[in-house]
């Protein structure tokens, strides 16, 4: 079965996998041959144990997963129109995940290092601003639904903001 | 005309309920389906400034026009990643 560059689903991320899938291509264009490629970086984001002086036993993670899925498609597209050569590869994943699970998983490649990484971290970034994922805290003592931003694709503010941080 | 509504996380915890089904007067809009929302559910009063919105998976603004049938979603302040 192949694995699809965007994914959103309860099953554990496998890194390996999705660089594999990224490496094959999809073959529609002449940028998605995998020789020209220098640089592959990715990135995991894990479950922590501690959150904002809380103990954390685990995480239970809720999406929308139809516009999940669009809003990935956007920020990849986001990302072709800043890094043309850019490739990109992202799965998130939901359901209850102990402490040290990855949550998220992104692989970038290009041609050069600097654009790999300016655009995986721009990839994340915008995963937090834009991506409809929630977080509920399971912590020593209670449990919390955590809020972060208000998701609006279209806040150019924002976008810039994550250009900003992924460059800097 | 009736939609389906979404919600989700703590807007789901408040009404009870990840999806309703809830009859809207023709030419409303999504802040009217919200405002219905928040009659029955007082709670979410709060969340008014700070929700997204979308139809039918696909981020929509407040004043956008629902139509029979859709699928009319709120999301709280996201925390993915």
């Amino acid at each position: 079965m192949t694995t699809p560059l965007l994914g959103i689903g309860p099953d554990p991320l496998d890194v390996g996998r999705l660089a594999a899938a990224l490496e094959a291509g999809t073959g529609a264009e002449p940028a998605d041959d995998p020789g020209r490629d220098g640089a592959v970086v990715t990135f995991l984001g894990l479950v922590r144990n501690h959150n904002m002086g809380r103990s954390v036993r685990y995480l239970e993670y809720e999406a929308y997963e139809a516009l999940a899925l669009k809003a990935f498609a956007r920020i990849d597209t986001e990302i072709r129109e800043r890094w043309p050569s850019v490739r990109l590869a992202l799965h998130h994943r939901t359901g209850r995940l102990e402490v040290g699970e990855a949550s998220v998983a992104i692989v970038v490649r290009s041609p050069h290092r600097g654009d790999a990484y300016a655009a995986c971290r721009y990839a994340i970034e915008r995963v937090k601003q834009i991506a409809p994922v929630w977080k509920r805290e399971y912590f020593e003592g209670g449990d919390v639904w955590i809020e972060g931003a208000t998701a609006n694709p279209d806040d150019a503010r924002a976008r810039a903001a994550a250009e900003r941080v992924a460059c800097a | 005309m009736r939609v389906t509504v979404r919600l989700f996380a703590r807007l789901r915890d408040i009404a009870g309920a990840a999806e309703l089904s809830r009859d809207v007067a023709a030419g409303a809009t999504i802040a009217d389906v919200w405002r219905q929302l928040e009659g029955e559910f007082p709670e979410l009063a709060r969340y008014e400034r700070s929700i997204s919105s979308a139809i039918n998976a696909d981020y929509a603004r407040m004043d956008s026009r629902v139509g029979d049938g859709d699928e009319v979603a709120f999301l709280p302040p996201v925390s993915g990643g």
